[in-house]
């Protein structure tokens, strides 16, 4: 008889609790048990990175994780980045450069970028494109998705200079 | 995939005691292998074991007099962030920082590469060259095994039923020495190796002293080219003797054609990327990086 | 209202659907929840061609979770008949044929069955337990090969067509065509340097990061309701009736948001399986594509073997030109090998062409339009024999193909002659931007240009437009947004209108709820959809014209409107003033419009790119890139910069590294995103555009559909700048790192 695990987690700074069996990634379960449908699946391998989620201060591809091994984890998806009505400088770039056609892979890069300015505030174009290689887009050609990094990158260092 | 539990051991001998209780049990670290096996239907269990919460598979220290112990589950982002690490082994530093991408490496481990044997493992090629060696517990007790003996076929290694690998040991970094893993890929970032080599270099009075070169995706295992190494002992540091060890390197390489690349091809990487591995690896030698 | 300055066109408002797609909140189709779902998964034939003996779901069906399995067999049996699902003539069991094999499978990954159960772990799980009995055939897997006399048959009802007419000769040949125009024996005789080259490119997938998917539901009271990510959902809706064998009025789509198609998610794949499962169980059925499936069980663009001689003048004057393209099919009939041959010389002002073209059936997944379809295989034989006569005539690239170049009133071998046209001034861009005067910089480095062509398409587009006591206005529309498009037409209404691009609220809708509307592709939809926003726009203005004269009692006819105030004498209002009185001046104002345009005005492209090889490994680093197009009027100039830069990245990564690597019997090796390389950030350097506009006269705003153009140029732009490079010319794509190192050898030996 197959019994489902509880896990309990943080999601986007909130608890969350929820049943899976073990063989449910945790991008399976962000989406299908939690309905938190902004990661998504591309490939199911690791090498798109449209299922990036920051876990436990990295960023992962949410694919290759398994719910289970997400208990007692903090996790961050694109959902959690927007502060109450207010969209993170990253989100509001990605619109103001347009840095998104189709937007399927979107969320991943924001999280993505996040992770990357988080630890490094000024990253150099060289840096932002070897931080993104695992995040494919097929749309765009990087290149508006390499400028709206920058320009969050400016706005961010303004607010806390 | 088909139904499979789960277990978190804390300590080696309670997941020793799962592994050999499940014979199709699967050890997990970062799961960058595993689950896209497990996936394809190209591995199947009925358990998985996951490595993570064990302290042994996750310590990394590293002293000057015992050098550095790498537990088999850490991943790679732990390795090329340790200052410590990445001043002592720069070679280690970025090896852990080519394998995938950035998500990858939040999570996929050096010993989870070796232990999936592939042949064309990135992280294989330069331990063997450091001379690292693998810390394997099993029911039976713990055993070393050294690096180049580990895998043994494509996908297999010298472990045996219920053993798992816990940590890999390399000896502190000698004096004048420096190393060097460079790889193809055809694209710049996540692609498996066409063909990898991985080289130490020992230096004195302006000679070579010493030197190990291995060689990965040109044979079934990752291949340690002693003779490659030893033609370069005693020699000049100059382009000759470089140029003689790339060619040893060409000559033992056994590449297949497949989709990665053709025989020829890789043969001929062999050649070019060893002669650049030791060219890199003498600059830090002397001091340069 | 063309060549006066404008208000919205040409400015860069935020995208209305921005936020959503930012915060996640965007429902893509695989999104989609409702109660009581189910999963399907699809079994798929492990053989390249294989006769079905037998297929046993026994074992599936009692599954723990299960619910219901289906076959062809469960498609409503009906007489064979020939259909018309918006691609011309074929005949319904082809159609049907690719949705869920009857009789054969034709290719690895061609569907054969399909499971509903409560758990996607559950339905694939029980996918392996359904039992299929194959008898393996002989496989063919490239034109050449497929057109021989004793190839293995695919099709065995499969009669060549020749020069329009059946022939009663089975082939693996669908069809041959021939252009002809001139003469080109007499123009090669005048030539003085002749050039003829023959051409590989492998199959490669438009590589949309989104796999596809459906759910449906066949709902009690017999209609049919899908949700899925669709290039079009009336052709979803017309294709799913065609093959359930009900009205179309039954099946009702709403296109979910959309992560990428680039024709690749026209043809319809899962939505009658759904259906069926749905049909069988009385409940939702949701399929998703893994990404094998999608490698291996959609539809890839040909591979093709072509053929290119080119004859000219030292004065630079091309005399004649001759193609042969060989496209393959995959295993249905239909390559694109028709656009292929309408491209492949387009760009140039020859008199004397003949194009042979030949749609050839293979046993690999049937192909799909992937942007621009047919006319990137052409350019990169075309720009490359263009690039080798001109270096034998001593002539700077660019100024040879400037000699040669397509203007208006310039005759297409295969018919039509082109209206005003930018490819002059696309060439002339390319000259003067800095890029190509730039020093390269280094050893083992090259310069490559190319210039290439497509027509676009028309076809109808609907589109309502109501006006809000506000000001604001709801426009409704049914061309699924892949790329801001929302936006443009929004953009277009707001023009006409003299309000803001803000206050116009685009929505998307299914196909209940607006008039047909062909698919968001061909580089269509801001051209037409937009123009069908204009028409509605117009309608609003003249309606609105009759309540300010209703308001000011007067006639409507001396009512001037411009740029949103509307006018009569010293009397003003505007547009917000007004929407807010029409409540008390007669009720709501709705504006229709519905075309069918016929202006369609084609697009050139052309690009700059600089590579270095390392002459030891045939690695390729691409270091600059400039993609120019001519856009007719850009209305949103973010997007189309963004159209061009992401073609020109797909033809870099067609160019490089992405093929289906097929083994001997057919099986698709690298059916990964790992091992189907497609360009990552670390891969490319800045993508640089420059806007061309050369008004397209058929459009109202002067627009030309931008979507594709620019990734026919790509491929040959790379061979030629590695031509510069490391001295050796390449005839096969990919020219991925052995194939260039095997060229570099074979030159030295």
């Amino acid at each position: 008889m197959h019994t489902k695990v509880r896990v309990q987690s943080t999601i986007n700074g909130e608890p969350q609790e929820f049943l899976c069996e073990p063989r449910q990634s945790l991008l399976e379960c962000l989406r299908d048990i939690l309905g938190l449908t902004g990661s998504k699946e591309g490939c199911n391998d690791g090498n798109c990175g449209a299922c990036t989620v920051i876990l436990d201060g990295r960023v992962v591809t949410s694919c290759l994780v398994l719910g289970v091994e997400a208990e007692g984890s903090e996790i961050t998806t694109v959902e959690g980045m927007a502060k109450g009505n207010k969209l993170h400088p990253l989100q509001q770039s990605f619109l103001e450069n347009a840095a998104l056609q189709c937007g399927i892979c979107t969320p991943g890069f924001l999280v993505a970028a996040k992770a990357l300015l988080d630890q490094q505030p000024n990253p150099s174009e060289d840096e932002i494109r070897l931080w993104l290689a695992n995040n494919l887009c097929r749309c765009t050609g990087y290149d508006k998705i390499i400028r709206a990094v920058k320009q969050a990158a400016e706005q961010m260092q303004e607010v806390n200079a | 995939m088909k139904w499979f539990d789960y277990a978190a051991p804390v300590s080696v001998g309670e997941a020793v005691g799962l592994l050999t209780a499940h014979p199709s049990a699967r050890l997990l670290a970062g799961g960058t292998d595993l689950l896209v096996q497990l996936r394809a239907g190209r591995k199947e269990t009925d358990l998985v074991v996951d490595a993570k919460r064990i302290p042994e598979l996750n310590v990394l220290h590293y002293d000057p007099a015992h050098g550095l112990t790498l537990g088999s589950a850490v991943p790679c982002y732990r390795i090329y962030k340790d200052k410590n690490v990445a001043r002592a082994y720069p070679s280690l530093a970025e090896v852990a920082s080519l394998i995938g991408g950035t998500q990858i490496q939040g999570r996929a481990s050096i010993g989870g590469n070796l232990c999936n044997a592939a042949p064309s493992a990135d992280s294989a090629p330069l331990l063997i060259a450091l001379g690292a060696t693998c810390r394997v517990a099993g029911p039976r007790g713990s055993r070393d095994v050294p690096v180049e003996e580990f895998c043994t076929a494509p996908g297999r290694t010298v472990l045996q039923p219920g053993e798992l690998l816990v940590s890999i040991h390399l000896p502190p970094p000698a004096p004048h020495s420096g190393s060097r893993y460079l790889r193809f890929i055809p694209r710049n970032e996540m692609d498996i190796a066409v063909a990898g080599v991985g080289v130490e270099v020992i230096l004195e009075n302006g000679r070579f002293r010493s030197a190990r070169v291995a060689l990965a995706a040109v044979a079934p295992t990752p291949l340690y080219v002693r003779e490659a190494g030893d033609s370069l002992a005693g020699s000049p540091v100059d382009e000759a003797s470089i140029a003689t060890a790339a060619e040893i390197a060409r000559k033992n390489a056994r590449p297949i054609t497949d989709m990665r690349g053709t025989a020829d091809y890789r043969g001929h990487l062999c050649g070019v990327l060893t002669r650049r591995a030791l060219e890199a690896a003498v600059a830090r030698a002397r001091g340069g990086n | 209202m063309k060549g006066q300055e404008y208000t919205v066109i040409g400015t860069r408002p935020l995208r209305h659907d921005g936020v959503d797609k930012v915060t996640g909140r965007a429902q893509y189709g695989a999104d989609f929840q409702m109660a009581g779902l189910l999963y399907g998964h699809i079994l798929r034939s492990p053989h390249a061609h294989a006769r079905i003996r037998r297929i046993d779901t026994s074992k599936a069906e009692q599954f723990p979770g299960v619910k219901a399995v289906v076959t062809a067999d469960d498609f409503p049996q009906v007489a064979e008949r020939i259909v018309d699902l918006g691609e011309g003539d074929t005949p319904l069991s082809y159609a049907r044929g690719n949705v869920l094999a009857k009789g054969k499978a034709l290719y690895k990954g061609h569907a054969v069955a399909a499971v509903a159960a409560t758990s996607v772990h559950a339905a694939e799980e029980a996918g392996g337990l359904i039992e299929v009995e194959y008898e393996v055939l002989p496989c063919v897997l490239t034109a050449p090969e497929a057109m021989r006399d004793n190839a293995p048959i695919v099709h065995e009802d499969l009669k060549t067509k020749e020069f329009g007419k059946k022939t009663d000769r089975v082939s693996n040949v669908s069809e041959h065509f021939r252009h002809v125009m001139g003469d080109v024996e007499a123009g090669f005789a005048q030539a003085d340097v002749i050039v003829e080259r023959e051409f590989h490119t492998a199959t490669v997938h438009q590589g949309y990061i989104e796999p596809h998917n459906a759910t449906a539901l066949w709902n009690n009271d017999g209609r049919i309701l899908v949700w899925c990510s669709t290039q079009g959902a009336f052709v979803v809706r017309d294709v799913t009736a065609c093959l359930l064998d009900v009205p179309v009025s039954r099946v009702r789509v709403t296109p979910m948001e959309i992560g990428g198609g680039f024709g690749g998610k026209i043809p319809v794949y899962l939505e009658p399986v759904a259906a069926l499962l749905s049909k069988k169980t009385g409940k939702p059925v949701k399929i998703v594509m893994s990404r094998k499936d999608v490698f291996e069980g959609t539809g890839p663009t040909p591979g093709s073997y072509i053929r290119v001689k080119i004859g000219a003048r030292k004065d630079g004057r091309i005399t004649a030109a001759q193609g042969y393209l060989a496209y393959e099919a995959g295993a249905y009939p239909g390559a694109m090998v028709g656009p292929g041959a309408m491209c492949v010389f387009a760009a140039y002002d020859i008199s004397n062409v003949v194009i042979d073209g030949f749609d050839v059936v293979v046993n690999k997944p049937s192909t799909a339009a992937y942007r621009a379809p047919g006319a990137t295989n052409a350019a990169f034989a075309t720009e490359s024999v263009i690039d080798e006569i001109a270096e034998k005539l001593g002539m700077d690239p660019l100024d040879f193909r400037l000699k040669n170049a397509a203007k208006e009133g310039t005759r297409r071998a295969d018919g039509p002659k082109y209206r005003r046209v930018g490819c002059v001034e696309v060439i002339e861009a390319l000259k003067s931007h800095p890029h190509y005067s730039a020093p390269l910089g280094g050893p083992h480095r090259g310069r490559g240009v190319a210039i290439g062509f497509w027509f676009n398409v028309g076809l109808p587009s609907s589109c309502t437009i109501s006006v809000n006591a506000d000001g604001t206005v709801n426009l409704v529309e049914g061309s699924t947004d892949i790329g801001g498009t929302r936006t443009s037409l929004a953009m277009q209404a707001a023009e006409v209108l003299g309000i803001s691009a803000e206050a116009v609220r685009p929505t998307v809708v299914d196909t209940d709820s607006v008039g047909f509307t062909a698919v968001t592709g061909g580089s269509r939809t801001t051209f037409a959809t937009g123009w069908a926003a204009y028409e509605a726009a117009q309608d609003i203005l003249r309606q609105m014209k009759e309540r300010a004269a209703k308001i000011w009692e007067t006639d409507a006819a001396s009512i001037m409107v411009e740029r949103g105030v509307f006018r009569w004498g010293d009397k003003s209002m505007t547009f917000q003033e007004l929407a807010g009185r029409l409540g008390q001046t007669g009720g709501p104002v709705v504006g229709r419009g519905a075309v069918n345009p016929r202006g369609v005005g084609g697009s050139f492209s052309g690009c700059i790119a600089d590579v270095e090889v390392d002459p030891e490994t045939g690695k390729v680093t691409i270091l600059r890139f400039t993609s120019v197009q001519d856009a007719g009027k850009a209305i949103h100039p973010s997007y189309v910069e963004g159209q061009m830069q992401g073609g020109s990245v797909q033809g870099l990564g067609w160019a490089l590294n992405e093929e289906y690597y097929m083994n001997e019997a057919g099986s698709m090796m690298n059916s990964s995103l790992l091992d189907y390389r497609m360009p990552t950030a670390l891969d490319l350097p800045m993508i640089d555009t420059a806007i061309v506009e050369v008004p397209n006269p058929g459009h109202p705003f002067g627009a030309r559909g931008v979507g594709e153009a620019n990734i026919v140029p790509p491929p040959g732009a790379i061979a030629n700048a590695i031509y510069r490079a490391a001295g050796v010319r390449m005839n096969r794509l990919p020219m991925n790192p052995p194939a260039i190192m095997q060229a570099i050898w074979s030159q030295r030996d």
